[in-house]
């Protein structure tokens, strides 16, 4: 178990610096002057000729790139070109905003994902599993900027009930954090069925029923158990989607995240907070990814990992 | 054709939602080529004594903030959204499937860097990485649809490599090494054609897939830009009459929603029936 984490560890090292030489790269790879991308198109000559320096755009590319890594462990992103602020003091409390929202969305998404998709599983081709696969359908093929627009429509403009904007509130969560959530839940609630169908059949269940067990420990204690290993497994993926989702949510619900930092800054040309912002969002998600693969480990008693 | 007294097109005609699909993607079609001939306005006609009207007998679903007819432009946006959906798929395809293939087929450490370049890639949310590609390349139609094209890539290597590993340990496969048929050869006409039916599964779904990535892509300003009648765009555009004119919101999304819906569900149906083992349901 133990050599399973290590040689998971150590797997992370290619992606990591794989991570860094592809936003290393993104600012060389612009037409024109890198100096005068991470300065700003009006940036003083002085200025750019610092930033020059700093970057070390002079050296060999290797060199750059040494200088670039160096500047990341100490924290050191570059500074703003729209508000010559740290680009990390931009980044960091709109991150920690963009992360709140995709947890309350993953945990909105497990929770009724799985309920649902339990429920279905225990009535299969009933009226409300028919209903519930309608709705996945639907969920999965929505887009989740439209669907975040029609919620606010409903519930803000029509019946005035939750806020439509900005953040502050526990109700400012609500319309942001579901839309975020619609089509995780409709998916995991697919997977949860069909997983929850597949062990039911099996004979340990029918072992547990002819015990005289009660229904509800079979389906929650026996089957759900089994059923849940591969749908933790999709999880970590999940939840690159709901980052990549809260991009769009943000927009929609103006919700100050990182998302929505990244993508006004790759308008405005501020290419180190654009740096920043998918640092730390890739860093995340390979992080998360992590967790749950070893999660899955320990979940799963019968596969071993060598 | 072969494929239409196959067992799989039977199993096909029997899923309704499958036929559903179908109808739904044909009919997209039918209204993208015919675009010019049934759309009643021209989508760049602005009105400017008739902006953000409600559903009327003139205009059907409305007209937007410019008096542009939004029925019009949802069907010349069918063209867009279909071009958006193929271009991208055969960018994916053309060039995970033969790195898959390639990578699956001599494995060692081809195989192993091929692996660690696609782990890279998918270090980024999808979402993400379009975005990056777009922030490098510029914003518009053309790079939003390259961009969701390279996003796909590492799902199909992943994909066509674990089939090839399935495949080339078969007997079939070592008869034509011991013939002496060219390596290329037996990847690309006895190897690969196994492979097809995972493949045009990824494909259909993927499709739906591209089509809601590029018009996110749209609405956050980074794919196609005004005056394109592009429905991601259009929405964004509409967000800010959400309170007085809704309809100009509304229907581009439902326009997508039912896109996509349609090449899920043949996605899905397709999948159910080339092949029963990757079935989620």
């Amino acid at each position: 178990m133990s050599s399973y984490i290590l040689r998971r560890m150590v797997l992370l090292i290619p992606v990591l610096i794989g991570v860094a030489i592809i936003v290393f790269s993104m600012v060389r790879l612009l037409p024109g002057d890198p100096a005068v991308a991470m300065a700003g198109v009006h940036a003083t000559p002085e200025y750019i000729a610092q930033v020059r320096a700093n970057l070390g755009l002079d050296e060999p590319i290797h060199v750059q790139f040494g200088v670039f890594i160096r500047r990341l462990i100490r924290g050191d992103l570059g500074i703003s070109t729209r508000t010559n602020r740290p680009a990390v003091v931009e980044i960091w409390p709109r991150f920690l905003n963009t992360l709140s929202l995709t947890f309350i969305s993953l945990i909105i998404a497990s929770f009724f994902g799985i309920l649902v998709g339990v429920i279905s599983a225990t009535r299969p081709y009933s009226l409300l599993d028919n209903v519930t696969m309608v709705f996945s359908l639907f969920g999965v093929a929505a887009p989740v900027f439209w669907l975040g627009l029609i919620l606010m429509l409903i519930f803000s403009v029509r019946l005035g009930w939750l806020p439509s904007s900005g953040m502050g509130t526990p109700q400012h969560f609500v319309l942001p954090a579901v839309t975020l959530a619609a089509h995780s839940t409709a998916l995991i609630a697919r997977m949860t069925r069909s997983s929850m169908l597949e062990v039911l059949n099996m004979d340990y269940i029918v072992t547990a029923r002819s015990k005289g067990l009660m229904e509800r420990v079979v389906v929650v204690k026996h089957a759900l158990r089994n059923a849940l290993i591969p749908i933790v497994t999709i999880l970590g993926l999940r939840f690159g989607m709901l980052l990549g989702g809260a991009v769009l949510t943000e927009t929609v619900f103006s919700w100050p995240g990182v998302g929505r930092l990244m993508v006004d800054s790759i308008l405005a040309r501020d290419y180190p907070v654009v740096q920043g912002s998918v640092l730390l969002l890739a860093l995340l998600f390979v992080l998360i990814n992590l967790f749950v693969d070893i999660l899955y480990a320990f979940l799963d008693p019968q596969i071993q990992y060598g | 054709m072969h494929f239409f007294r196959s067992k799989a097109f039977r199993q096909l005609k029997k899923n309704r939602l499958a036929i559903a699909g179908i109808i739904f993607i044909l009919a997209l079609f039918v209204i993208a080529a015919l675009a010019p001939y049934i759309a009643p306005y021209n989508p760049y006609q602005t009105d400017f004594f008739r902006t953000l009207e409600g559903p009327s007998r003139q205009h059907l679903l409305g007209t937007d903030d410019l008096g542009r007819d939004v029925l019009s432009r949802i069907i010349h946006g069918a063209r867009i959204s279909i071009t958006i959906g193929f271009i991208s798929v055969a960018i994916g395809l053309a060039v995970g499937v033969p790195i898959g293939a390639i990578s699956g087929y001599y494995g060692g450490k081809i195989d192993i860097l091929v692996q660690r370049l696609v782990d890279i890639m998918m270090a980024f949310p999808g979402m993400l990485l379009a975005i990056i590609i777009v922030s490098v390349m510029g914003v518009g139609l053309v790079n939003a649809m390259i961009a969701v094209g390279i996003v796909s890539i590492p799902t199909y290597i992943r994909l066509v490599r674990g089939s090839v590993l399935s495949i080339k340990n078969n007997e079939f496969v070592e008869a034509a090494k011991a013939l002496g048929v060219r390596e290329s050869k037996i990847i690309f006409k006895h190897v690969l054609p196994h492979c097809l039916a995972p493949i045009i599964v990824q494909s259909s779904l993927q499709v739906g897939a591209a089509i809601l990535w590029a018009a996110g892509l749209g609405f956050l300003g980074l794919g196609a830009q005004a005056p394109i009648p592009e429905w991601g765009a259009m929405l964004s555009q509409g967000r800010g009459y959400i309170r007085t004119a809704h309809h100009v919101t509304t229907y581009p999304g439902l326009a997508i929603m039912l896109t996509v819906l349609g090449f899920n569900l043949f996605g899905d149906g397709l999948r159910d029936a080339l092949d029963p083992k990757m079935s989620r349901d």
